[in-house]
């Protein structure tokens, strides 16, 4: 039962809201003090006067959870929904306002990669201080340097000042910094978004070599889903400050995912929006053809309009997608500023699974409005069985294959 | 909904599982992970209670706070056409100016000293303090990226900046060296208290710079402030005259109170340790120590109190 690595319980962080009408962000001394004096020259402030109003707001409110040593946590939610303050509570660089956490063992934040980097320091000087921005000591770091250089591949460059250093060198130099940390707890924030394409699997790789040893415990913050259902075992969705959902994390980031997007109908909400409707055949859809209906309304001229559609996994890759640029319609009505585009996806090559929709409109290649993840839907079919693999193990696509199998010694 | 067992069934590279979650289920038998776990110490974090382990934190980090000064100092010297001479001229070029005016044009007394020398001497303590307040009032707003990203006790931030200023005093020091062999001063045994007073002047300015770095952080106009400070207590400081002569000007009740300004028991202390005629006065000494030390306590309650908050409001 008490067998945790981090406890919290009734976390809550609050924070003052200041509504004044200059809008400064910091306070002055010179306004504290005509305050005071205000105050004591005219008596009593006035009710309506230029009196500040104080808000409360709580970026965190009751938040509990108990993650178990070596597990793997992933921490999602959207902006503003108290990721980043949860962070900080638990690596301390703020207080909380209610509650308690318990840490037990040595603990490591990365709440941003290359902390204390200066940039007229060489790149040998800034590992060492880095490091000890980190919490690392001065011969745990004299005994991974080789490793770090090697990993960050700045061999060359480590005695020229970071300034001079490419940005993309200097990612590299601070991740590896910090990759080579070992904590018994390790809070990160999306510090893996960095870096080229290259770069990112080798952190990616080493961040799973690093969950996988020695039962380290790992909390994790990222947009990306994909890497948390890679990474994590367990989740937390926050929402508002609140935990909303936790538990295993294919659960988490489902409920994450559909409250994103609803399935079936999508209507945006701004007024002014050439796209007026995106919406979804479900009756085709078991039949296994994507109907996808787009209604549109052009306020001006639009010469060559030009609708698009792509279709992403649940986790935000793009599998397949079609324009009306490289399938053109039949025919076109002449003055249709406004009506409904139709695409028709026959035979649909897909696991089951849930997918996403985007869709955008042109005219000819200049864009003119678009709507990111405009639907999500469940696809499921009766060809495949129902004990199919996730999508996120075999990838997306189904496409028809056929095996044989022969007895005896093979030829290789 | 997970499939459990299916996809080992398949071929699939260990990466795009996870191997996180599969590979590595292994965990110690209870009891030993109950022992292990029990000598970890375990951290609490509770709403409004104040930091217990503070004091073994700061200690924790010390090499944090190592780095930090090693850091300040590399970057003060570095791209600097004349690099450390900065912290030689500094000193001699005001000594001259002040020797000219105090000693030459109104031609103050000097306590039996050459008056360069009279003059270097104070500047030494001075100017350290001085820049030991300009600088670390603002280190926290330089280091502001540091401290909104990671943990560690605040106080290393002002305290690293005193120390490069420190720094400078030392090589100071060996100008002064030069000065006393050019004018034929001697040492005497009282130059052993220097360590001594050097310990004051140094825990003066950290004291008020815990103050400024503070207040600096939380109302930015004190970044206005403080040059004026540092000025105004080049004035109200005996670094271009004599104390005695504030006494004798003013009355002795004035040369008591002068004493609250507590670098003038560090400069009388100095100038009285390298041959200065001038009698020990014990009592504003002892006045200077008192300030200092309240200065320095108050300072760093104030600091910790404030500590909490920084990051919310850098």
């Amino acid at each position: 039962m008490d067998d945790f690595a981090i406890k919290v319980e009734g976390l809550g962080k609050k924070y003052l809201l200041q509504h004044q009408a200059t809008g400064r962000r910091y306070t002055a001394l010179r306004d504290v003090l005509t305050e005071k004096a205000k105050a004591l020259f005219g008596g009593q402030k006035s009710a309506t006067g230029n009196r500040k109003s104080v808000e409360e707001f709580w970026a965190l409110k009751d938040v509990s959870f108990e993650i178990k040593p070596g597990e793997v946590m992933g921490i999602i939610g959207r902006n503003g929904a108290g990721k980043s303050t949860l962070l900080k509570l638990l690596s301390r660089i703020t207080e909380p306002s209610t509650g308690e956490i318990r840490l037990r063992g040595r603990v490591a934040s990365l709440l941003e990669v290359g902390t204390g980097f200066h940039p007229e320091l060489t790149g040998r000087e800034n590992i060492f201080l880095n490091g000890a921005v980190l919490g690392m000591h001065r011969a745990e770091i004299r005994s991974k340097f080789d490793e770090i250089v090697a990993f960050a591949e700045v061999e060359k460059f480590l005695d020229t000042p970071v300034k001079r250093y490419s940005s993309g060198m200097y990612v590299r130099l601070a991740f590896a910094v910090a990759a080579h940390l070992e904590p018994e707890i390790l809070i990160v924030d999306e510090v893996l978004a960095v870096g080229d394409m290259d770069f990112q699997k080798k952190c990616i790789g080493k961040m799973e070599s690093v969950t996988g040893q020695g039962g380290r415990t790992v909390l994790f913050v990222s947009h990306n889903m994909d890497m948390i259902s890679k990474l994590c075992s367990k989740a937390i969705l926050l929402n508002a400050g609140k935990v909303e959902t936790a538990g295993d994390v294919e659960e988490v980031t489902r409920v994450y995912l559909t409250r994103t997007a609803p399935t079936g109908k999508f209507i945006p909400d701004r007024p002014g929006r050439c796209l007026r409707s995106v919406s979804i055949d479900e009756d085709a859809l078991r039949q296994d053809k994507l109907i996808i209906k787009i209604g549109y309304c052009f306020s001006g001229n639009v010469i060559t309009p030009t609708f698009g559609v792509v279709i992403f996994t649940e986790a935000g890759s793009p599998i397949f997608g079609s324009n009306t640029l490289y399938h053109p319609p039949a025919a076109r009505p002449d003055n249709a500023l406004e009506g409904e585009a139709t695409v028709f996806f026959e035979n649909l090559p897909l696991w089951p699974g849930r997918y996403k929709i985007s869709v955008w409109l042109n005219d000819s290649w200049s864009p003119i409005d678009q709507e990111d993840n405009a639907l999500t839907f469940e696809f499921m079919t009766a060809k495949t069985p129902l004990n199919a693999p996730a999508p996120k193990f075999i990838g997306p696509v189904h496409l028809p294959a056929s095996w044989t199998i022969i007895r005896g010694e093979t030829n290789l | 909904m997970r499939p459990t067992g299916y996809e080992t069934n398949l071929f699939i590279a260990p990466e795009l599982v996870g191997a996180a979650k599969y590979r590595f289920r292994f965990r110690f038998p209870p009891g030993v992970g109950r022992i292990r776990r029990l000598k970890m110490n375990e951290l609490v974090i509770k709403a409004g209670k104040a930091e217990r382990h503070y004091w073994a934190d700061l200690w924790r980090f010390r090499e944090l706070f190592f780095f930090l000064s090693w850091r300040d100092i590399l970057v003060r010297y570095k791209q600097t056409v004349i690099g450390v001479l900065w912290a030689v001229l500094k000193p001699l070029l005001t000594m001259l100016v002040f020797t000219v005016v105090f000693g030459k044009l109104a031609k103050l007394p000097s306590e039996g000293m050459p008056y360069a020398v009279f003059v270097y001497v104070a500047m030494l303590p001075w100017q350290f303090f001085s820049s030991a307040l300009a600088e670390a009032s603002n280190s926290l707003i330089a280091n502001a990226n540091m401290i909104s990203k990671i943990y560690f006790p605040r106080l290393v931030i002002p305290a690293s900046a005193v120390i490069v200023c420190f720094v400078d005093f030392l090589i100071s020091t060996v100008i002064l060296a030069g000065l006393l062999a050019w004018y034929h001063v001697w040492p005497t045994g009282r130059m052993l208290w220097l360590p001594l007073f050097t310990a004051l002047a140094f825990l003066a300015s950290f004291g008020i710079s815990l103050w400024l770095a503070a207040l600096n952080v939380k109302y930015r106009d004190f970044r206005y402030i403080i040059p004026f400070i540092v000025q105004f207590g080049l004035y109200v400081s005996p670094v271009g005259f004599s104390s005695a002569t504030v006494r004798e000007k003013c009355g002795d009740l004035a040369g008591q109170l002068y004493a609250l300004n507590p670098m003038v028991g560090v400069i009388n202390a100095f100038r009285w340790a390298l041959g200065s005629n001038a009698p020990f006065d014990p009592t504003a000494l002892l006045l200077s120590v008192l300030v200092t030390l309240g200065l320095l306590f108050s300072g760093l309650k104030y600091f910790r109190a404030t500590e909490k908050a920084f990051a919310d409001i850098i």
